[in-house]
């Protein structure tokens, strides 16, 4: 199936700043073809990504959320990815509970040389979600989800 | 807050893919955006000319500029932004050429992307605070990491100017791959006869401290303020005592170590001095072959020195240097040729290297200058050059050109006509790439005056038969199969990055490319700086270079390193955490979690503890940000809100969530 023929989803990709938003930045130099559904974010490092982030994008209806960040060991901020790895492994366990099916989210290390790894994480990711589909509504009478609600609106 | 937006088109690069007066219309009608346009090139004269009259002509408080990547022109439009009247940070980017125009063809869907990331900077630009910088002083010091020609510049350069220098090298010499060399393309000129002389300014400058035979053990801190952790490795050798005479090594009764100056051609003793001309000229024992050390028999070096420097309890000593910025010169290794199996490299003694040819070709090597088969040390009438070996093959992980194969190449086939007149020399080759000053004319000079003869082709196999080593390969020209009887073979062997390059970029958080070579901050225009500030590269460690290349670069990165401490004092980056006292319990995790040590517990009136940046120290990762259970502590330009109006830009939130 070619990517231009169906309508897009919706997927955030969250990219640390200097080595997958270089390695983006790197496949486009590159002119590397990708799907058009990933709109990223920057972040200073993939240490900044608070779970809270991935969540709320979710509730807000992406259907697909990729973070990415530095190779372990080569982090700028020395080990801002080691605290990423741990907090979204643990949150990956989590998204059952939030009702989200953890296929839609992906965390991964591309570096900012990795052009062509960065498309094939894309491509890879981009297709995945499109064999979920689009997210289903979120049941929002659902005592639980008007919890989580509350707990994700609470903070800033 | 009233916004302004420029599309940018790029030229072609991003209108020819996206629909820039779309995006622009879709922009007026985002929240605050007050003025909306689309320009050619934005950031050129009067695309920011536009952006700085629509500032006054709009009363605009923020810029939304969409074009390139941030990580290209943000600096350039924060100082647009700043020329207009308005702080530096009141300014988002929107990167729809490398993220949209260039990697998606369809022109309607681009649209959509570039005004989605358009909506998103807006709405990150709406949560923007003005920021300011603070100024900090700097440790006028060097550090320069590897001793090969590039450092030895870069730390004479700096040194010249004034800078005190820490010039740290792994082996007991500096020097290099450099001093390894007989001769230098393209004047063939004596290399030792250029770096010598450098080598002694080193030692002799004021400015300089060296301290040889040491590694890098770890870096802390920040441009300005770094601190270098440095390993003396035991020599067993007094280094204050010690004079050079080579005492020792005449006297050492093991005979048989390995000798890596000369590429092991030859053997040396357990005690030595890599050469006569090292710097600093002083013995090291090597551990793994010295009797003493081993056995505890023997210490014929102690007996001997007449100067008493023999410390076989030397231990490794541990020094700390402060400095404000660091070059890295730690140059390249070279292609294991072992790889390529049917060239018989570590089968035949007659198949070498080229740089085990050039300490050949040397006369301070081990055959005193006589070019001689391994084998049986007859000299060679027909000597074979194979071009390529571990370059531009990707067969064997290595696609890229090693840059100077070709033109060393050509300065050993006109060595050895020099040294054996009689003697012919082929080179096969699959390109000549000679793109230097005087380089094209070199390699004429090479097939016209001293005919080596040129063979455009790859060798298929290389066999022993009757004494000779056949080489057969393609003459791709003719068309034809190819057989030349060699009596010795040399393999330019190609570039790679230098062992322990992977280490030491983790050591210094830089990053480096697949192949390991450190990567610059722009392969344009940044290609002496890293990404790391205060930290510069020269040389080789970057990527193939010959010496003119890395000389040049090396002065490149004295002159950075001059202009950072030129302004006397630094300024910070503002993007930095803060804490929010009245929200901060004292709870101390982001102190916990600062890889620099940012953050320091202070009490406020009441007696209470609270969390406090510092913020020259800061280098606004934001991992305390997201570690705050109380979001406390927020990064400046990255604060939770800003990050959730992006998102909340493409997923506006169906169940109430919505924090605004």
């Amino acid at each position: 199936m070619s990517a231009e023929s169906r309508p897009e989803l919706r997927i955030i990709g969250f990219l640390c700043n200097w080595c997958s938003y270089g390695g983006a930045d790197t496949a486009g130099v590159a002119r590397l073809n990708q799907p058009t559904d990933l709109r990223i974010v920057r972040v200073p490092c993939s240490g900044r990504m608070d779970p809270m982030f991935i969540a709320k994008a979710f509730y807000g209806g992406a259907d697909g959320v990729l973070v990415s960040g530095c190779h372990p060991r080569d982090c700028h901020y020395s080990e801002g990815n080691f605290y990423a790895r741990r907090r979204l492994e643990l949150f990956l366990r989590f998204l059952p509970v939030l009702g989200i099916d953890p296929q839609r989210f992906h965390y991964t290390w591309v570096s900012a040389s990795e052009g062509q790894r960065w498309q094939q994480t894309v491509t890879d990711f981009v297709e995945r979600i499109h064999s979920l589909g689009p997210l289903p509504q979120l049941c929002e009478s659902d005592p639980a989800m008007k919890q989580l609600a509350q707990c994700l609106g609470g903070g800033e | 807050m009233r916004i302004g937006v420029f599309i940018c088109h790029c030229g072609s690069n991003i209108a020819g893919t996206v629909d820039c007066e779309a995006v622009a219309e879709a922009a007026r009608s985002m929240p605050d955006v007050a003025f909306a346009t689309d320009s050619m090139y934005t950031c050129s004269e009067p695309g920011q000319e536009a952006i700085i009259k629509a500032v006054t002509e709009h009363r605009l408080d923020g810029i939304v500029v969409a074009s390139c990547t941030p990580r290209m022109h943000e600096r350039t439009f924060r100082r647009t932004v700043e020329r207009a009247g308005l702080n530096p940070y009141m300014f988002e980017m929107a990167n729809i050429r490398e993220h949209v125009s260039w990697i998606g063809r369809d022109k309607k869907a681009n649209t959509t992307k570039a005004v989605d990331l358009t909506h998103m900077a807006v709405e990150k630009l709406r949560h923007n605070r003005p920021l300011q910088s603070k100024s900090f002083a700097a440790t006028r010091r060097v550090l320069v990491i590897g001793g090969g020609v590039a450092g030895i510049q870069a730390a004479l350069d700096c040194a010249d100017a004034g800078l005190e220098v820490v010039l740290v090298e792994r082996n007991s010499t500096i020097g290099g791959k450099m001093a390894q060399l007989d001769k230098t393309f393209p004047t063939v000129d004596c290399s030792s006869c250029v770096l010598g002389p450098r080598m002694v300014d080193v030692a002799q400058h004021p400015n300089i401290t060296l301290y040889a035979y040491s590694d890098i053990q770890a870096v802390s801190g920040f441009v300005g303020n770094f601190e270098a952790t440095i390993r003396k490795k035991a020599s067993y050798v007094d280094w204050d005592k010690c004079t050079g005479c080579g005492e020792c090594m005449e006297k050492c009764p093991v005979k048989d170590a390995p000798d890596e100056f000369n590429e092991h051609l030859a053997t040396t003793r357990a005690i030595n001095i890599p050469f006569p001309q090292a710097i600093p000229k002083k013995a090291v024992i090597d551990a793994s072959r010295c009797k003493r050390l081993i056995t505890g028999k023997c210490g014929v070096c102690a007996k001997i020195c007449p100067s008493d420097a023999i410390d076989y309890e030397q231990q490794d000593t541990i020094i700390t240097e402060k400095v404000g910025a660091i070059i890295i010169a730690t140059g390249y290794g070279l292609f294991d040729h072992k790889v390529y199996g049917q060239y018989g490299a570590g089968r035949f003694p007659d198949v070498i290297t080229s740089i085990q040819y050039e300490r050949m070709l040397s006369a301070s090597g081990p055959t005193g200058g006589h070019v001689q088969r391994p084998s049986d040390g007859k000299e060679p009438k027909n000597v074979v050059f194979i071009q390529c070996v571990g370059s531009r093959d990707k067969s064997v992980g290595r696609p890229y050109c090693s840059g100077f194969c070709c033109m060393y190449t050509a300065k050993q086939a006109i060595l050895t006509k020099d040294h054996i007149p009689d003697s012919q020399s082929y080179v096969f080759y699959m390109d000549i790439r000679s793109p230097g000053k005087g380089y094209d004319e070199f390699i004429r000079r090479a097939v016209e005056e001293y005919g080596v003869r040129y063979v455009r082709g790859r060798v298929s196999r290389i066999f022993p038969q009757n004494g000779h080593l056949v080489v057969r390969g393609a003459d791709t020209l003719m068309g034809a199969q190819v057989q030349v009887e060699a009596d010795l073979v040399v393999l330019a062997v190609g570039v790679e990055s230098a062992p322990g390059a992977k280490e030491l970029a983790e050591t210094l958080r830089v990053s480096t490319d697949t192949y390991g070579f450190f990567l610059e901050g722009h392969p344009k225009l940044k290609p002496v700086e890293t990404n790391t500030a205060g930290v510069y590269l020269a040389g080789a460690c970057q990527g193939p270079k010959d010496i003119p290349a890395s000389v040049s670069q090396a002065s490149a990165a004295a002159a950075k390193v001059l202009g950072l401490f030129a302004k006397g004092e630094l300024t910070s980056d503002p993007q930095v955490a803060t804490v929010d006292q009245r929200r901060c319990v004292g709870c101390m995790k982001c102190a916990k979690t600062c890889p620099f040590g940012a953050v320091k517990e202070v009490e406020d009136r009441a007696g209470d503890p609270k969390a406090e940046v510092v913020e020259t120290v800061c280098q606004g990762c934001g991992i305390c940000s997201a570690t705050c259970p109380q979001g406390a502590i927020q990064l400046n330009h990255f604060t939770d809100d800003q990050i959730l109006a992006e998102v909340n830009a493409l997923c506006q939130p169906n169940l109430g969530l919505n924090s605004e």
